[in-house]
């Protein structure tokens, strides 16, 4: 009951907006409402150990192919929820009173809708609604980017990431489909998450049907976590999204991809990723190491930003590509790490947006005197996103490089990956660190002008980093919780 | 009470509006519009209640068939032709400066009582099972187009509509006649039972019997709109009025389903015939997949849009049609084809409806029928913009819409035929298709919210009378329900 009712607080809240209730005092009370009613999961899952489900409720829908509409939450799924319900609480928080052209409606309704997408996909116990749930933000996004959004080409960026999102969405239903079609026969046919992996785990599908199930699956969900080469979409999204919508974007929604690789096509196709461990050992590496120089060479931190988290992803392929509990917790971490501090980093990135003309990279210089909050949360963001000791994201990556090492005899394809990943850890602290230096250390640049603001929301911005730094000095307040 | 009544009630609710509509001397006729909403209301009502369950299934005298699909199909299309009226009332302001020089109403009786009659013809297309009975059902209903395809006079492009649609309808009525001909010759039944029994009797060559077969198809194709039988969809749809585009859209499709539907499947359920028929019929839904949603990316008049995008919807629901082979019924996990193509067009009606009646409304106060033309909706009437969101994000296949349902039944059926029998590249093209679709839907929604209204005469608010705002109200709850409750729709098949 608890889980239907965060799942659908966001969606009364959009409607109350709709129907002409204050915009952001009732997003911010549907979001703070989800903020505590999360912390009340998490602090059940904690008790209970994170391993069976609980809280489930379901309604069945359609018997054949049975779908119920139900949630319930795992380790897994409580930690993603956790992310969510903060960084929407973070992300509604820092939105203006009104959208820039003076509307409410729209502006306000959007990050809601996103929030309950996420939600209901990570929380479904039904293949099919995990699926729904997901598409439910293509058209708050779309709108946003091209009504608010950053730049002279937001329109094409509009475009770009809702043909790759649906484009994406579509072969995954189509591997879903292939899947559970597989999995039972035509009078016990079901999409329930638990009974397919019972059935997976006892049946073992032949080895060539997993190879080309696996491949729609992991093509799909990787798409939605712009996974190399499909991430083209991301960066310019992430860049000319309102601010609100790339926190939850890039914190939130993007781990959906992961999640489902971790929740569906792990258990249930391990033959079908070992048929693929080779290539996808060599995209993973595309991310880190391709989308890494990339990043270096980007002049806006905009869009250095979102190419960041394009490469990030690669560390949480890395963790699902240990196939053991140790990597795939770490991965789990990452997911929840990254989500934190990558939408940190946007909410900053906003606030600079709205004090300066430009935010390219060599016109900024000297604002640490300016704007001195921002500057060190500017440097915690940074530091999180390098992998400081101290951070989660720290934590969540060397337990993902303790899953390549586990009880590897030798050096495998995997270790390698591994070995070579690790470079990525330099490649990211040689772009975060100049970016850092460049906006906020040395001489003030010539003619840049610093537009005063009345206010900045510092509440979110200090959630944010407290719950890095908690959960990177006490990374068991998660990873109890997920199996091992 | 026999469900052949509910047909009679029909023609005499007709009968009784051209009577009115003769000797009225009221001139508004908007009278005769609610008299024809609440009596199909009242005969909607009858088909639920009133038909016993013990007559179900049941043949009358081997030309009429009543079974649940012919009642859910009977109720698609009353429900539809109430719709159509409702529409055919708001569009009436713009509707009257085509029909008579006077500017009145007065001669827009007619257009009331016409789609009554259709709505006749469909009904019984849905209950018929002989070849006969086919032809002449299906005549009654495209007779009827004929008229009111070109009802608008004094409009030229009304007037090139109507005669594209003559004379093309007329060419496949032509095919269809030559193919029932061939049919009866090689097996000599007209009921499609015993033709089913002749097909597996072992004594029928199968070159004729397949030519047959070709040629019934043109004239069915014609009917759902696949391609290459699709040339007069765009032309018909734009010349015509709103309503009437919207009635060829929903009803003339749904009917043509049922009909094709019945026709192929002893076809297919034969040995000698099922492997050519599948061939036929996949090569069909794959020109028409494609030519239909790559077409639609390039319009920018709404009503040529919404025809690509009807001709692309017939590819999605053709894409069932191979997997009625009876080898494979019984593997299939979940709801038959017959069932999932059902639901399709019932959401279908839901969600096209509810787009029409918002273009209805808005080109007749602007008399613009170009996606620019709702620039700035989102600001003029937020009712409205949002009832076209939902129509057209249903229609583009977003999840928790009844399109989305429809379309997950549709590729649920067609990836497991693709397992099946390893011809992968419907799905291929299905999917192409799609994507296709997620472009052309939302440049509609980009239109409504992102282009700001420029000239003053576009801040006009819009009027929506109450009874259009009732509709919009259920068809908008309809589209979000059936899509999380799919049951609500598939409960009555």
């Amino acid at each position: 009951m608890i889980i239907d009712l965060i799942v659908f607080i966001p969606v009364i809240a959009a409607l109350a907006i709709g129907l002409g209730a204050e915009g952001r005092k009732t997003a911010l009370g549907a979001a703070g409402a989800n903020l505590i009613l999360g912390l009340i999961v998490i602090s059940e899952l904690m008790r209970k150990g994170g391993e069976e489900l609980i809280f489930e409720t379901s309604t069945v829908i359609l018997e054949n192919p049975k779908l119920t509409l139900g949630f319930a939450v795992d380790g897994m799924s409580g930690v993603l929820l956790l992310l969510t319900v903060i960084v929407t609480f973070c992300a509604v928080y820092i939105s203006p009173e009104k959208a820039p052209d003076g509307k409410v409606k729209l502006y306000h309704i959007s990050p809601l809708l996103i929030s309950t997408g996420a939600l209901g996909a990570f929380c479904s116990t039904d293949l099919f609604f995990l699926f729904a749930f997901h598409e439910l933000a293509l058209i708050p996004t779309f709108l946003m980017i091209g009504l608010y959004g950053h730049g002279r080409d937001k329109l094409a960026v509009a475009w770009k990431i809702t043909i790759y999102l649906g484009v994406g969405s579509l072969i995954l239903l189509g591997g879903l489909i292939a899947l559970y079609s597989n999995l039972t026969s035509a009078e016990s046919a079901t999409f329930n998450i638990a009974d397919l992996t019972a059935i997976a785990e006892t049946m073992q599908l032949d080895q060539e049907v997993q190879k080309w199930i696996f491949l729609p699956l992991f093509l799909g969900f990787g798409i939605l976590v712009s996974l190399f080469p499909f991430h083209s979409w991301a960066a310019p999204a992430y860049a000319s999204a309102p601010t609100s919508i790339a926190m939850l974007h890039a914190g939130v929604l993007k781990k959906f991809g992961l999640y489902g690789i971790l929740r569906v096509a792990m258990p249930m196709l391990p033959k079908g990723f070992e048929a693929w461990e080779g290539l996808i050992l060599v995209l993973l590496l595309g991310n880190i190491i391709y989308v890494g120089f990339v990043t270096i060479s980007q002049k806006y931190l905009d869009r250095m930003l979102g190419n960041s988290s394009v490469m990030h992803m690669g560390y949480a392929f890395l963790g699902i590509a240990c196939v053991n509990h140790i990597g795939w917790n770490g991965a789990v971490l990452m997911m929840f790490a990254h989500g934190i501090s990558i939408a940190l980093l946007f909410a900053l990135c906003g606030s600079l947006r709205e004090r300066l003309s430009t935010l390219e990279l060599s016109e900024i210089g000297g604002l640490a005197s300016k704007v001195p909050f921002l500057a060190v949360s500017f440097g915690f963001a940074a530091f999180a996103s390098i992998g400081l000791p101290g951070f989660a994201n720290f934590a969540s990556e060397i337990t993902i490089l303790f899953g390549a090492f586990n009880g590897a005899g030798e050096v495998g394809n995997l270790q390698k990956a591994a070995i070579l990943a690790l470079w990525g850890v330099v490649i990211s602290a040689v772009y975060m660190l100049r970016a850092y230096r460049n906006v906020f250390q040395g001489d003030s640049a010539q003619g840049l002008t610093l537009v005063r603001r009345d206010s900045l929301n510092k509440i979110p911005i200090i959630l944010m980093i407290v719950v890095l730094l908690l959960t990177g000095f006490f990374p068991n307040l998660i990873l109890s919780i997920l199996p091992s | 009470m026999p469900a052949y009544y509910l047909e009679i009630l029909i023609l005499l609710l007709g009968f009784t509006m051209l009577g009115i509509e003769a000797f009225s001397s009221n001139r508004s006729r908007s009278g005769i519009a609610v008299l024809g909403v609440s009596g199909l209301f009242v005969v909607l009502l009858f088909l639920i209640i009133a038909v016993p369950s013990s007559e179900v299934p049941y043949d009358y005298w081997g030309i009429y068939y009543v079974d649940k699909w012919a009642l859910f199909y009977k109720a698609i299309a009353i429900l539809t032709t109430l719709l159509v009226l409702v529409l055919a009332k708001d569009f009436s302001p713009a509707f009257k400066k085509y029909t008579s020089q006077s500017n009145e109403f007065s001669g827009i009786g007619e257009y009331y009582c016409l789609p009554i009659f259709v709505c006749a013809g469909l009904m019984w297309m849905a209950s018929a099972k002989d070849l006969i009975t086919i032809f002449v059902s299906l005549e009654l209903v495209t007779i009827g187009f004929y008229v009111l395809v070109s009802f608008m006079r004094r409009n030229v492009g009304s007037l090139e509509a109507g005669v594209k649609y003559l004379v093309l309808g007329a060419l496949s009525t032509g095919f269809l006649v030559y193919g029932i001909a061939w049919i009866f010759g090689v097996t000599g039944h007209f009921d499609l039972s015993k033709i089913s029994e002749a097909l597996n009797s072992g004594e029928i060559e199968k070159k004729p019997i397949i030519f047959a077969f070709a040629l019934l198809m043109v004239g069915l194709g014609f009917k759902v709109a696949a391609v290459p039988f699709h040339i007069w969809v765009p032309d018909v749809y734009q010349g015509t009025s709103m309503p009437i585009t919207a009635f060829l859209s929903v009803g003339s499709k749904a009917a043509g389903f049922i009909v094709l539907l019945r026709v192929v499947e002893p076809f297919l359920n034969s040995p000698l015939t099922s492997s050519s028929v599948i061939l036929i019929l996949s090569f069909l839904t794959c020109v028409t997949l494609l030519f239909g949603n790559l077409v639609a990316i390039k319009q920018t008049n709404i009503k040529r849009l919404l025809a690509y995008s009807s001709i692309a919807h017939a590819g999605f629901l053709m894409m069932a049609l191979p997997a009625m082979e009876s080898g494979f019924h019984s593997k299939l996990s979940g709801p038959s084809p017959m069932d999932s193509i059902s639901f399709y067009l019932a959401g279908y009606l839901l969600m096209t409806m509810l787009c029409f009646l918002v273009i209805t409304i808005v080109s007749s106060l602007t008399d613009g029928e170009n996606i620019d033309d709702l620039r700035g909706l989102g600001a003029r009437s937020p009712l409205l913009a949002f009832a076209m969101l939902v129509g057209v994000a249903s229609l583009a296949g977003i999840p928790l819409t009844v399109g989305f349902f429809g379309k997950f039944l549709l590729f649920n059926i067609a990836i497991q035929y693709a397992v099946f029998s390893g011809s992968w590249y419907i799905v291929a093209f299905a999917v192409l298709g799609a994507s296709a679709g997620f472009y052309y839907y939302f440049k509609i929604i980009r239109a409504m919210y992102w282009g700001g209204a420029e000239q003053d005469g576009d801040q006009l608010a819009l009027t929506v009378s109450t009874l259009s705002r009732v509709v919009i109200i259920v068809l908008l709850a309809g589209v979000i329900l059936c899509g999380v409750f799919p049951k609500l729709i598939l409960g009555f098949l």
